[in-house]
């Protein structure tokens, strides 16, 4: 490893590290640093309130972010992310399904549930993409956006006639921390777990982006890597959307810098991947509870209109190439 | 021996590769040739198992495709295709070194060191190393898919017209290093278009057309005026230079 990549992890690092410290510390009680252990007061509000705050924005930026790479290397596009296509209204609509069909199920049939529709949501986004000619760069991501326009409107409607709309907006628009308590975020090591496993087969990943035929002849198999990619984006998001609720462009915005600094080699950049989705969320909570003290906006509002903005500088600035 | 029996191949019912027998020695370089659309490629992306068998079998130094472990025949042959462009943003050490996946499986030791650091100065790129794929030349960036072919150190290479992109100089050095491996018993099957290579370093030659193995032999055999200028559909002379024929492509 190059010095300049130690030095951006140790940055990255450290600028999460005090971003965690400003999450624990913000809010309307003062929690003491010194003298702590003699506050209960103050003990209870970081056990159940800031610590889960801070660790579900830590841990859905750094999962979302990690989905991202993986979700790019499958489409083997740099302009692609689970949010846009079409996972977390697949999610949505097996969770809608569930509410309305089993109301009483538990909590862990729910997520299986939301978890397996986004997957086969997400399997229907790569099957229509295979279809597509390979150069045409933007029809990839064209394609996740319909579909996920197509579905949205199919969860919209069902959830307009239910009556549940407002059950839905929680799932796909608002991506906030703010009703995050102990016991309300958990579901969220689930989706860090499921990026770990993507860590555990970063190199797989790496190859399949080096195209199905190199990937064959190096004795993997290209299906079975996708399959494997497509259950991390799923578990990934679906926690994510019944957490806390989508949060837009992470996915797309962290691993599109890191590759234009470190490259696509993910036993490497992984790292970097999630700190930055990590420290990006958990940064944008944060802005979230300060600028209109004491009122909040959501993280999720916040990355939609910084993250577009980044994105879009991104596109701006493509370095071109002399082929 | 890589064994060739029946093997033919159907694409929207069009058939693309009549059904074919053939046997490629070891320890020797196979050159395969013929006009563009003749099924080179098809044939060789079988063999590679790289696109599924429809009929027929391929075996390779005994092992049947359809029977072993996609892993296990990568150990056996390294596969380069014709077209390589990059979807990932990779250094040229590290793509080079993904070669070494079937062997270490993401964990390299000092012999998987060792042979992407030999790969590296073999095809002269121990300088890009530390370079991005997307910011070669086209001819930087072929040489740095041989190399990882080469990493992966395989008794078989299959080639694809590894010369694309390639300067004469480099060619040349691409076809020095298939004769190296030769002198250790090591084997290449080579879908070339410049003949003059196939005569110059070839051991056999197998041309094809339409589909067909139109013919098969030494190169003294298969490079002649009269089955050339057939396989192409165009006049070509063939002349003598150093014991060895010399395809004109000016007259
Ligand atoms: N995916 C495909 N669909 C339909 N036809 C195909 C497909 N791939 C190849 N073919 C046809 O199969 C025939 C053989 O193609 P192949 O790529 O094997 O030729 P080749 O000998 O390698 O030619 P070249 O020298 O141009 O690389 C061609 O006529 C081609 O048009
Ligand atoms: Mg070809």
């Amino acid at each position: 490893m190059t010095p300049g990549f130690r030095h951006l992890r140790l940055a990255l690092s450290l600028g999460l590290g005090a971003l965690c410290l400003l999450s624990l510390s913000v809010g309307a009680y003062e929690v003491p640093a010194a003298g702590l252990l003699s506050d209960p007061m103050g003990l209870l509000v970081l056990s159940v309130s800031r610590l889960p705050r801070t660790l579900a924005a830590v841990l859905s930026g750094a999962a979302l972010a990690v989905a991202g790479v993986v979700m790019q290397q499958i489409a083997r596009n740099r302009f692609v992310e689970p949010s846009t296509t079409g996972t977390p209204e697949s999610a949505a609509l097996g969770l809608l399904a569930v509410t309305l069909l089993a109301p009483g199920a538990p909590v862990w049939v729910k997520m299986a549930v939301a978890a397996v529709s986004a997957l086969l949501g997400t399997a229907l986004f790569v099957a229509l993409i295979r279809r597509l000619p390979p150069r045409e760069v933007f029809l990839v991501p064209l394609a996740g956006l319909i579909l996920s326009g197509v579905i949205g409107a199919v969860v919209t409607w069902i959830a307009w006639e239910a009556d549940l709309m407002q059950l839905v907006g929680t799932w796909l628009m608002s991506g906030e921390f703010s009703g995050v308590i102990a016991g309300r975020y958990e579901l969220l090591w689930i989706a860090a777990a499921a990026a770990a496993l993507a860590w555990v087969a970063a190199d797989r990943f790496a190859i399949l982006g080096l195209g199905p035929e190199a990937a064959t002849g190096l004795g993997l198999n290209p299906d079975a890597v996708m399959r494997l990619g497509l259950v991390v984006v799923s578990v990934v998001t679906a926690m994510v959307v019944v957490s806390v609720g989508m949060i837009p462009f992470v996915g797309l915005v962290v691993p599109n810098i890191v590759a234009r600094l470190m490259g696509d080699n993910l036993r490497r950049t992984l790292a970097p991947t999630a700190l930055g989705g990590g420290a990006l969320v958990l940064g944008s909570d944060l802005v979230g509870r300060l600028v209109v003290y004491p009122f909040e906006i959501p993280a999720g509002t916040i990355l939609g209109v910084t993250g577009a903005a980044i994105f879009l500088w991104l596109l701006w600035s493509k370095p071109r190439h002399v082929a | 021996m890589i064994d060739v029996a029946e093997v033919s191949c159907r694409i929207h019912g069009t058939e693309i590769l009549a059904p074919a027998t053939l046997r490629i020695p070891d320890g020797q370089i196979t050159a395969l040739i013929g006009p563009n659309g003749a099924g080179k490629s098809t044939l060789l992306r079988l063999i590679g198992r790289i696109a599924p068998l429809q009929s027929g079998r391929v075996s390779i130094d005994g092992l049947d495709l359809a029977g072993t472990a996609s892993d296990r025949l990568a150990r056996q042959m390294a596969f380069l295709g014709q077209s390589t462009a990059l979807a990932s943003r990779l250094r040229v050490g590290e793509l080079v070194a993904f070669g070494r996946w079937p062997h270490c499986h993401g964990r390299p030791g000092p012999d998987d060191r060792a042979a992407v650091a030999a790969a590296l100065a073999e095809f002269g790129l121990v300088g890009l190393a530390g370079r991005f794929m997307d910011e070669l030349s086209g001819g930087q960036a072929q040489r740095a898919h041989l190399a990882m072919a080469a990493a992966q150190d395989t008794p078989w290479l299959l080639l694809d017209e590894p010369m694309n992109n390639l300067d004469l100089a480099h060619a040349r050095t691409l076809m020095e290093a298939l004769a190296r491996r030769r002198a250790q018993g090591g084997s290449a099957l080579v879908v070339l278009h410049d003949l003059n290579f196939a005569a110059g370093w070839a051991d056999r030659v197998v041309a094809m057309k339409a589909g067909r193995i139109h013919a098969e032999g030494t190169p003294d055999e298969v490079l002649t005026s009269d089955i050339l200028s057939d396989l192409y559909d165009t006049p070509i002379e063939v002349g003598r230079h150093r014991g060895r024929p010399l395809v004109l492509h000016h007259m």
